[in-house]
């Protein structure tokens, strides 16, 4: 019989727990990846998640989904991040937030934050942190690398093993050399007793080398800081139920609007925001 | 020609019409000087500006690597001729006689006074001890003209007609009374120096130079378990001038190629200009190092020393500021809840782990159930809105500055129907609040005011965190702001 602590089980449980630890996964092509953290979205990658390499996430501008998704994304992997930015993307966009962010499973601590004045100075920093081993990723806002950087930038990537992660801004296409690209914007979530519901964002492929461009509806789940793919909108059971961008412009017939909408959402908010409907009643306008 | 320093100009011109005048520029002299002080550091790491119009050098242990006093000295003066100045220098066993022989010694005398050689000293002029003029008009009218005369005085009675100050001046003139130099720049225990005998100005020269003298001092220190925490490389040129550049590193290392790695993106801003002659690379900064177990780094954890480099290449090239960690702050108010201190690297026990929850965080981890109504002690209206919970959510993002926003809502405390930012109308779909939060009255004197935050969702889904500054019916009609973003 063995017992229990053979040494060669005893290595492979550590050699699993280590891959379980790192969050990592072996792809198909034997690379090692980072998984999104839904598992619909990873089975549609050809490597089972995100390989080492350079991926463009794109969004609206000024649309705070993105930042969401990556920090979710982050999130499970281990290791300190470096975040390049160019200051005018700190001025306009905000930095990450560090109570924040923690709400989305990303340590603040973890984060390096790195403000470059020049885009050469912002691609030189990524691709010195691409190719340190160690790091969970780089992120890097302000600055889309062009075909030549974006192959520097790739190689470094593979050298370090590691996630570069551009933020791109606005659905323009232009040539890359980005494994895949994403786009992410936020999308109505479901809205539950009190005001907003979970967040729920729209993530679409657009492009993937060795993959078909998708797109999904995910809500993030702050309390199990997991991701999870949801029925889009019209399909949803609940749609019935919860009014959508076409309500009744409420507000001016002397109703609150969160209220409005939180009652009708809200199975058992009868007596109570009936209460407060009396409350509210002959309040005045006011603009500032 | 005549000419000497003190001259009215009326006089100088009657000697010499076609004297070119400027204004006198003391700052531009000082500044002058103390680059000179600086050139000097060739010669001896000890040196000061003495005055208005010198530089004392302490040349103990210096003389011999450049073959003597005499040479060293004659060397030090032709330089400065080149240089377009004219100066007198000496040697003298205390800066005080070096001062009085530099400027008073008759024409014929050598600048260099053995060691214990005080007998020339006592012939030149009192004022070689360098008094004040209304202290060398008393010795004048006294008939004291020369040190030799001054020398032997009793000292009592000496002091009480003149003071202590020409003792004073007398005892540091013979070493009876030590005159500290007080060096412009310290000079450091760890330091290499380099001197060509021919300058030097090309890119690879210098490549060379400063990988020599990294090696050289790299060996000294771990010699002694030291490690460089700041370095800084002098360059000395030709014309004077010395260029310097420092670097940081954000653990002690006397890894020659970190360092070089370092250097190597700085090296480009040495502008050799005619040549390069010396080049001292200095430790500026040095701890103890920590003894290091390389190679044993399971998979997976975070190579420290890597990271550290990292942080040190980008905290160079992108200047120490750009390169931060959050730190969390015990405070409510948004903005102070953390501040940004220059990053550093995690030290090689502790690797920071992974997903690791931070309070106070986002809305769904925040188990502590707080009534929201509970908070708010401003002069607001005592209504409880419902069972609900305050989820104090904070945003992912937030703006520098907060920005305002033109907004509509209900009056007293409605979160806004609609807002404008930058220009495009957003309507509120969701809202969740509010919450208010107080400006820390301990800190501010000033007119802060209480903010009750909204967490918004428009129509799109995007999400907003707004503020509304001041209650209703003050009179100053309350602001709206945007401050943040939810993902």
């Amino acid at each position: 019989m063995h017992s229990d602590n053979h040494p060669i089980r005893a290595e492979r449980i550590a050699q699993a727990a280590a891959l379980i630890r790192a969050g990592l996964t072996k792809g198909p092509e034997g690379r090692p990846c980072a998984g999104t953290g839904a598992a619909e979205i990873d089975e549609a990658l050809p490597w089972g998640g995100l390989t080492p390499g350079l991926h463009e996430i794109a969004a609206a501008y000024g649309d705070a989904a993105r930042a969401g998704f990556v920090a979710g994304l982050l999130g499970r992997r281990p290791g300190p991040v470096l975040w390049c930015r160019s200051r005018r993307t700190a001025l306009e966009a905000g930095d990450p937030y560090g109570p924040g962010i923690a709400g989305l499973g990303l340590a603040p601590d973890r984060l390096i934050l790195a403000e470059a004045a020049r885009p050469a100075e912002l691609l030189w920093a990524m691709e010195e942190g691409a190719r340190t081993k160690g790091l969970a990723a780089v992120v890097a806002d302000g600055v889309i690398p062009d075909l030549t950087a974006g192959r520097r930038l790739q190689l470094a990537a593979e050298a370090g093993q590691g996630l570069v992660l551009l933020l791109a801004t606005g659905r323009q296409s232009t040539a890359s050399t980005a494994l895949t690209r994403w786009f992410v914007a936020s999308a109505p979530s479901r809205p539950e007793a009190e005001g907003p519901g979970r967040p729920c964002w729209t993530v679409a492929l657009w492009r993937c080398r060795g993959g078909r461009p998708r797109e999904w509806m995910v809500e993030w789940d702050d309390a199990a800081l997991s991701l999870s793919v949801v029925a889009p909108m019209a399909d949803r059971p609940l749609a019935a139920a919860i009014p959508l961008p076409g309500r009744p412009p409420a507000g001016f017939d002397g109703q609150g609007p969160g209220r409005d909408q939180a009652d009708r959402g809200r199975p058992d908010g009868g007596a109570d925001g009936a209460g407060r409907r009396d409350d509210l009643g002959g309040r005045k306008i006011a603009a500032a | 020609m005549g000419l000497a320093a003190g001259m009215t100009l009326a006089d100088a011109r009657s000697l010499l019409p076609e004297l070119t005048v400027a204004d006198a520029d003391p700052g531009a002299d000082g500044k002058a000087l103390a680059a000179l002080t600086d050139w000097c550091g060739r010669y001896s790491p000890w040196c000061a500006t003495d005055g208005e119009d010198g530089i004392r050098l302490d040349i103990t242990g210096c003389a011999h690597l450049f073959g003597g006093e005499a040479p060293m000295l004659s060397d030090m003066i032709r330089r400065l001729w080149d240089f377009g100045i004219a100066a007198r220098g000496a040697v003298a066993d205390t800066p005080a006689a070096a001062w009085g022989w530099a400027r008073f010694r008759p024409k014929s005398a050598t600048p260099i006074l053995g060691e214990g050689e005080t007998a020339p000293l006592l012939r030149l002029p009192v004022a070689a001890l360098r008094l004040e003029a209304a202290s060398l008009d008393t010795l004048q009218v006294l008939g004291l003209n020369s040190i030799a005369t001054v020398v032997d005085l009793p000292r009592g009675p000496l002091t009480q007609r003149l003071g202590e100050t020409v003792l004073a001046r007398l005892d540091r003139m013979f070493g009876r009374a030590a005159e500290p130099i007080s060096p412009r720049a310290i000079a450091e225990p760890w330091a290499s120096r380099l001197i060509f005998p021919e300058p030097i100005g090309r890119r690879e020269d210098i490549d060379a130079a400063a990988e020599r003298l990294t090696a050289h001092l790299c060996r000294a220190m771990s010699l002694k378990g030291q490690g460089a925490r700041r370095l800084a490389l002098n360059f000395y040129r030709v014309d004077g001038a010395v260029q310097h550049i420092a670097i940081g590193t954000s653990r002690p290392t006397n890894t020659p190629t970190h360092i070089l790695r370092l250097f190597a993106e700085r090296l480009d801003q040495v502008e050799p200009g005619f040549g390069i002659e010396a080049i001292v690379l200095e430790a500026t900064e040095a701890e103890p190092l920590a003894a290091m177990q390389g190679a044993l780094t399971a998979a997976g954890e975070i190579d420290a020393t890597d990271l550290a480099g990292l942080i040190d290449r980008l905290q160079n090239r992108l200047g120490p500021g750009r390169v931060v960690q959050l730190v969390p702050v015990e405070s409510h108010v948004p903005e102070r809840a953390e501040v940004r201190e220059k990053a550093k690297a995690p030290s090689p026990s502790q690797p920071s782990a992974g997903p690791l929850p931070l309070p106070p965080c986002g809305r769904g981890a925040s188990t502590l159930p707080r009534p929201w109504n509970g908070r708010g002690r401003g002069p607001r209206s005592g209504r409880v809105r419902g069972p609900s919970i305050l989820k104090s959510a904070r945003p992912i993002s937030l703006l520098p500055i907060p920005e305002p926003i033109e907004a509509i809502a209900p009056v007293p405390d409605d979160p806004p129907l609609t807002f404008r930012w930058r220009r495009i109308q957003h309507r509120v779909a969701f809202a969740d609040g509010p919450e208010r939060i107080e400006p820390e009255w301990w800190r501010h004197q000033d007119t802060a005011k209480a903010r009750d935050y909204y967490r918004v969702e428009d129509l799109a889904g995007r999400r907003f965190w707004l503020y509304r500054e001041g209650p209703y019916g003050a009179p100053e009609p309350p602001r709206w702001f945007l401050h943040g973003f939810f993902p």
